[in-house]
Formats: C-alpha cells, structure tokens, sequence
C-alpha cells in the first residue's frame, strides 16, 4: 500500500496523503486548517467561493477541487494568502445584506466565524445594499436570499444525496441567485423540512421554521471555539 | 407568433430528446416563439427528461434567450466602446424615436425588440447591429432610420441587405453587408490553399509524426493563451478511451476582435482541415465548431462547405481512401455569453448547460466535451496546422521569433485609417503595426481587448509576442481625444455584465472595480482607491476560477499603470479625513423620512 501514499508539504509540515485525494481532504486529515466556505465533505468539489486558495508548487489554486501530487510543496499560513482570503470574505460580506445581529445563525454560521478567525472586523469595500427577496411559502422551510453566498452546498446535496433537485442557479454574473425547481416558490416544489439539503447551508440562507434560537446565541458552535479548531484538535488527538 | 407546445415538442424531435442539445432547443424556442417562459421551461424539461431548474438556469444565462417576449425581430447594437466612439448612441437613439421604443424594451405591437448586446465581431466597420441574424454595418442615425423605416414595410431582415461585402460574404448563403476588410494578408494564413493537401500529408504520416511536426513548427495557440499546440495534442492523444473530440473554437468575443469571422468566411476549408488532422493526431472521429451567437449568419454556408468536403471524401468514412480514419463535424451554436470562448465554459455550453466553467484539473485533454478527451483550438490555429501540414514545419517556423513562431493574426479597430486584419510576423514593433493602421495622434492601445493591457506612447515600441506584448488578435486604437476612464469603464462594464459569476473575487471584484471607476469619474475619488484597485487586482488574478476573472481586473490596473498622471488628477484626500464617497446627508434621508425629524448636524 505504501505506493499510493503521496507525501504533501503544507508550510513546511510534512503530511500523507492518498493518491487522488482532495488537498484540503488531505489537510483536514492532517489536523491542518485551510479556511472554506463552498466545500463540504460528501459533496461534489465546487470550487467557487476562493477562500481556500492556496499556492501548490508556487502557483494559486483551490485546494477544494485541487488532486494532491507527490512531493507537493502546499503555502497555506502565509500574509499573502490571508489578505486574498480577507478580499474574499469582505467581498461576500457586502454583496449581500448580512445582519449578523439579527440572524438566527449567528453563532452557527461559516462566514461570520470566518471573518472572526481571519480578524476583520469591517469590510473595507463600500456595502452594495442589494434588494433581495425572501421565500416564506414553504410551511416548515425559510429561503432568505439576503444572506445566500451561492456555494450550491444547497444545491449539490438535494441532487447527490436528497436525490431532488429542490435547488439550481439562475441568471449570472452580479445577478446570479439560488432558485427552485418550480416557477415561483419553494412551497410547489417537492422540498421537506427533513430534507439534508436544509443542513448544508453554511449561513443562515436556508432555515428551518419554528426551531429558532433553541441553543442560545452565546452557547453556540463558533462562540465556543473558533472556525477550524475542530480539524486542528480532533486530529491533534488522533495523532 | 407559433404555438410554444408544438414548436417544443418538434424542437425536442429534432435532437431525439438529448439533453446534451439543450441549447438547440432552446434557440429555436425562442426564434420561434421570442421568448423562453416558464411554461415552456417546464414543458422543455419535461420532453428533455431533465430538471425543470436546468432549463431554467440556462434560459437565463445566455443573452440572446429571454423569459420575457422580445421583438419578432430582436435588433441589438453592439455596445463595446469602438461603437461607442464611433457614434453608437445616435443610432440607438434613431431607433429608439423611429420605433417608440428604449434599449431594453419591445414594440406594443411585438415586432421588434431594441438592445445593446457586447461586442458582435465587427469592430472595423462600426457601429454595427444584428436585426434577426442579418448584420447591419457602417450604421448612422440617418442610414438607421431608412432602414427601420424599410423594415416596417417588409419585415425582412435579409432585404435589408442592398449590396453584399466582399469575398465570401456575396456568397449566396451569406449574403451580408460584412466586409473583410484583410489589409495585410502576410506569408501564412491566406497563402493559397491547395484544398485536400494537409489531409493528404497528415495521412501520409503516422498520429505521432503529425504531433511532432506540430511541435517542431513551434505552433502555439492563437486565442491567447498561447499553449503550445502540439502538447495539447499529445496529452489528448495519451488521455485513454474510446471517444474523443476535437472542437473549434468559433466563439470569438473579446471585444475588438474579429479575425475568426474572417476566417470562417474565406477559409472554412482550412479551419475544418485542422480539425481533420487533428482528429487524426488524437484518435477522434469527431468534431465540433462552436459558433458565438453573433455568427449564426454564416452557419448555412459552413453547413454547405462541409457537405462538399463529405462529397469530396475529406469528412466521414474512410478519409482520402485511408482505411478506419472517419471523421465529422457538426456545427454547433452558441446563444450570447463571452464566457464560452473560454475553453470549459464552451464544453459546458456544447453540453446544454450554463456556460460556467468546469474545475481543472481534470483538463479537457483529460476529460473534456461528455467527458471525453478533448482538444479545443481557435480557428487560427487550426489554419495554422494546415499550413504547418501542407508546407512543412521549417515553413512556418522561419517566421516570428524563438518563443513565438509564425504570424499572427491582429484585428485593428478604433482610430486609424485602416481598421481590419493584419497578418504580422511575431516579434513586430507596435510602433509599426500603427502606422501600418495609420493611426494618428494615439494616447493608447489595449492590446488584447479588455482582458489584455493598456498601454501609451512610451511603450509603442513592445513588439507583438507572447512573450512581450501578448495578444488574442484585439488591437484598440484610441487617439488623444479619448477619455482614458470612459474606455476603462466600458470595459468593466462588459466583464460586470459577461461574469458567469460561479466565483466570488469575479461576481463581486468587477462590480467593485466599475464603482470604484465611477466614483472616479464622478470626482469622489481618493487616493486609497488606486491602492485597493492594485489589491483587488492581485487578488482576483490568483484566486479567480477561470481567465475571465484571472484577467478582468486589467482595464483597470494595466490603465492605472501607463496613465497614473489621468488617475492621480482625479484623486485627493477630504480635508476632514472622511471618505469622500461617503454622503452624510443622503445616507441619513431614508431615516429621517421614517422618523419624520431631521439629524442634528446632518
């Protein structure tokens, strides 16, 4: 078996990996933390939201969708890359309407526990205040597009593990948004309030009716520990 | 107006329901019925078999398909800057008076349409328009008006057309005003072509000598990522399976070129000459040309071209009598979206999707169009292996320079006396590619369209390669009378509106940069502005999916770095520290109107 372990320099850690393994799957593995917000583990590699870029053998690319290769040298903690990451998550923040007072992720969500770990405390481009809608139809499920970062975490698991299709793009550029498998509202499509697809929103775009605020914001997973510290410790553990 | 149910399920008939073929479907959906509503995506998705969110999603990812009812008649200006500068606006406004109706809307009656579309390919002889398919060229207020006014008469686009331009554009099956408008032929491209000639030669050589002439010809690709040709090959041809492709890249859209559209006029036989060599370099039985929207006017006459070469026995079986190699090309067109020149989003695209760019790895070499291996080349390139095949490598490579070997294509536009197709030797000064142009008083070029760089005077001598002055063909000449900022805006409002916006620094890095122009414009600039366009710049070139967004940020740094006295004039501090951009009073208005009562201060 030892043929098909590669080995993987990540800022001069050496870490395994296994032949055709994603890097960041590789990273996680190895208890080292390469911030994301589009990728999780089970779905399809998207790649389009940027934050885990990284410089592998001194070119950019996104260790969610990059194959690792043997011998790899991987940057990953370095000035550069976290000033492109602060860009990309301060960009996200004013594309959309984030009120992080006001949501019910708080606490729970990728993004704000991203711009926490990554110390921006505002962003630094002007807000582009977007009129977005909310699709309150469904009885048990919320879409607020206010908050949607376009990660199709959504998207890809109601197709690959829901075996649905509750979810899609439309338009594109500025204007591409989430949009449903039906004319209007997500109350005609086949979407259920225990559907997976529900769980895999990073913010709060996709919400359950009715179960609002049952952990307290306070107590929540990010207001415990930072974004990451789950793949720094449990592997600190394991090794 | 044709029935929707009808004209779908016959749309749907005509592809045997493949999914794959959306996009065809879709086209005809919407030439036959002006537009693509929800009810037909529903009725589309259930005859294809596929979510009804598919449809939808592409139905609204390609210009030239709309949910909304366009005109009978759709008329689209193109609205890059040349066409701008060059008096597009008063044609818009001829039109808009004579019809009654603005840029964006449709006639009460349903018979026409007006909009700006981007770019449509005919930058020398702007400004230009598509009404249907038919392109009009050479268009002022006055010649605009005549023939809207004609127009209502017959409602024939193609009567529009009095006297057809030069060359193959007379050609029964085109039939269009388009000239060509070829300057400067050069020793290469459009030498005299001994149809049948590179086939017979390719065939006269094992797959891998044919890749190894290539590769001693030096031959690298035109559309302006210059990979070497040969290589691409190679890695097809290694890449295993059973089906492979081989796609032209007729999807030319970088605003200012135009080269590919004559190419495709006056030698189709070369183009689909390269595509059958190539087919027999990397084992594939068949191709594909990917034909932009804004072309669709010659796909009558490209389908003609290649029945002759299936009567002539240079497609289908048993090529030049050669035993096994099969090989044919089906045309396939495109509905309005830059984004598909870029080489996955064409593949998505050619497979009924949004044209949103695939992740790579794997490469199209690896796991290309169905997932098959695939080699995608511009159609200079692929004039270029004919050469390369029917005279020899040492020919073609005993032009241009080490890096760069041959000629290369440029599409000349904007101010100069004679805009139009330059055949250049690799390594030509720009100073003299100017005054081949005759180009007068210039303050800039933007070598490489939007996507390339901006450059002034001082850099005049560069020599066009792509090692120095890299370039898909675009050349846009603007004299001293030109506004630096206006040309960056245009520019940044064309990749705002082209973004497929899959990846954030893309989606939202243009916006902010277009704002940020504008804000310059508008005099509330900064000095931290110039420093957060270079940041953004930095950013979007490392972190960007694709070379749309890894390049889109150019018009705005490359300008800021030959033109930073035009930048620094439009910039300065607010005297109390505050941003300039931000206004007190109208970010309170809203406030004060719930409230009803005034700020303190305010």
């Amino acid at each position: 078996m030892s043929e098909s372990k590669f080995t993987v320099t990540i800022d001069g850690v050496s870490i395994s990996a296994r032949r055709e393994q994603l890097l960041i799957e590789a990273a996680d593995e190895a208890g080292i933390f390469i911030p994301r917000l589009c990728h999780k583990p089970g779905l399809e590699p998207f790649g389009s939201c940027r934050v885990c870029t990284v410089m592998a053998n001194g070119r950019p690319c996104s260790a969610c969708t990059t194959p690792v290769a043997d011998n790899m040298v991987v940057e990953n903690d370095i000035d550069k890359l976290h000033e492109y990451r602060k860009q990309i998550i301060e960009m996200l923040f004013v594309e959309g309407n984030h009120f992080c007072m006001f949501c019910e992720k708080s606490g729970d969500c990728e993004l704000q526990a991203l711009a926490y770990r990554l110390g921006i405390t505002a962003p630094r481009f002007p807000f582009l205040w977007p009129q977005r809608d909310v699709d309150a139809s469904h009885p048990d499920i919320l879409i607020d597009h206010n908050r949607c970062i376009l990660c199709a975490r959504c998207v890809r698991t109601s197709r690959d593990l829901d075996g649905k299709h509750v979810f899609g793009f439309v338009e594109r550029g500025p204007q591409k948004r989430l949009a449903v498998n039906a004319q209007a509202k997500l109350a005609d499509t086949n979407a259920d309030v225990t559907d997976q697809a529900l769980d895999a929103c990073p913010v709060g775009a996709l919400l359950r009716k009715r179960v609002g605020y049952e952990v307290p914001v306070g107590q929540r997973l990010y207001d415990i520990e930072p974004i990451g510290t789950e793949i720094e410790s449990v592997s600190a553990k394991e090794s | 107006m044709s029935e929707a149910p009808s004209v779908i399920k016959q749309a749907c008939a005509a592809v045997a329901s493949d999914p794959s073929r959306l996009i065809d479907v879709l086209r005809t959906v919407q030439a036959q019925c002006c537009c693509v509503d929800d009810d037909a995506i529903d009725l589309i998705a259930q005859a294809l078999s596929i979510p009804r969110i598919e449809v939808d999603g592409a139905v609204t990812f390609y210009a030239f398909l709309s949910k909304q009812p366009k005109g009978r008649i759709p008329i689209r200006l193109s609205g890059d800057i040349i066409d701008k500068l060059q008096g597009a606006a008063d044609v818009a406004e001829a039109i808009s008076q004579e019809l009654g109706v603005k840029p964006g809307e449709t006639t009460a009656d349903g018979e026409f349409s007006l909009e700006w579309t981007a770019c449509i390919g005919m930058c020398d002889q702007a400004p230009a328009g598509l009404i249907g398919d038919v392109v009009v060229t050479n268009l002022t207020a006055k010649n605009a008006r005549e023939m809207i006014r004609e127009l209502n008469k017959h409602k024939d686009p193609k009567k529009l057309v009095k006297q057809p331009g030069d060359g193959k554009n007379a050609h029964g099956l085109v039939r269009a005003m388009v000239r060509n408008n070829i300057r400067r032929p050069g020793p290469i491209i459009f030498s005299p072509i001994n149809r049948g000639e590179a086939i017979r030669k390719a065939l006269g050589m094992t797959p891998v000598e044919v890749i190894r002439a290539v590769k001693t010809a030096r031959l690298r690709g035109r559309g302006g990522a210059g990979f070497p040709c040969g290589m691409k090959w190679e890695f097809t041809r290694q890449s295993p399976g059973e089906r492979k492709f081989v796609i032209c890249n007729a999807d030319e859209g970088e605003p200012g070129t135009f080269k590919d559209r004559v190419l495709l006029t006056e030698l189709p036989d070369r183009i689909f000459a390269g595509m059958t060599v190539a087919g027999y370099a990397i084992g594939a039985r068949e191709g594909l040309v990917y034909l932009r929207a804004e072309y669709a006017y010659l796909k009558e006459y490209l389908e003609a071209v290649l029945r002759k070469r299936r009567e002539d026995g240079w497609l289908g079986q048993d090529i030049y009598g050669k035993e096994g190699f099969a090989f044919d090309i089906r045309i396939q067109l495109g509905a309005g979206a830059y984004i598909c020149g870029e080489e996955t989003a064409l593949i998505s695209s050619a497979e009924g999707l949004r044209g949103d760019p695939k992740n790579r790895p794997p490469f199209p070499a690896q796991k290309g169009y169905r997932g098959c291996p695939t080699v995608v080349n511009n159609c200079e390139t692929l004039c270029c292996v004919a050469k390369i095949l029917e005279e020899g490598s040492a020919t073609f490579s005993e032009h241009g320079t080490e890096q760069s070997a041959g000629t290369k294509l440029l599409s000349i536009s904007g101010d100069c006396a004679r805009p139009g197709i330059y055949d250049i030797e690799f390594g030509t000064p720009l100073r003299d590619v100017l005054e081949m142009a005759g180009a007068e008083k210039t303050q800039a070029v933007q070598a490489g369209g939007p996507s390339g760089e901006m450059i002034g005077p001082d850099q005049f001598d560069r020599t066009i390669c792509f090692d120095d002055l890299a370039t898909g063909g675009a050349l846009m000449i603007f004299d001293e009378s030109r506004d630096i900022l206006e040309i960056v805006h245009a520019f940044m409002d064309f990749f705002v509106d082209e973004s497929c916006g899959y990846c954030t620094p893309c989606r939202v890095g243009n916006v902010l940069l277009k704002n940020g122009i504008e804000r310059l414009m508008n005099g509330l600039g900064e000095p931290g502005d110039l420093v957060q366009f270079e940041q953004m710049g930095q950013m979007m070139k490392a972190c960007s999916r694709c070379g749309l967004g890894q390049t889109s940020w150019r018009p705005v740094v490359t300008s800021l770095q030959s033109f930073p006295h035009v930048y620094k004039s439009l910039v300065k501090e607010d005297a109390d520290g505050f941003r300039r951009s931000f206004d007190l009073k109208a970010a309170v208005t809203l406030s004060e109107q719930i409230t009803k009562r005034s700020s303190v201060n305010a």
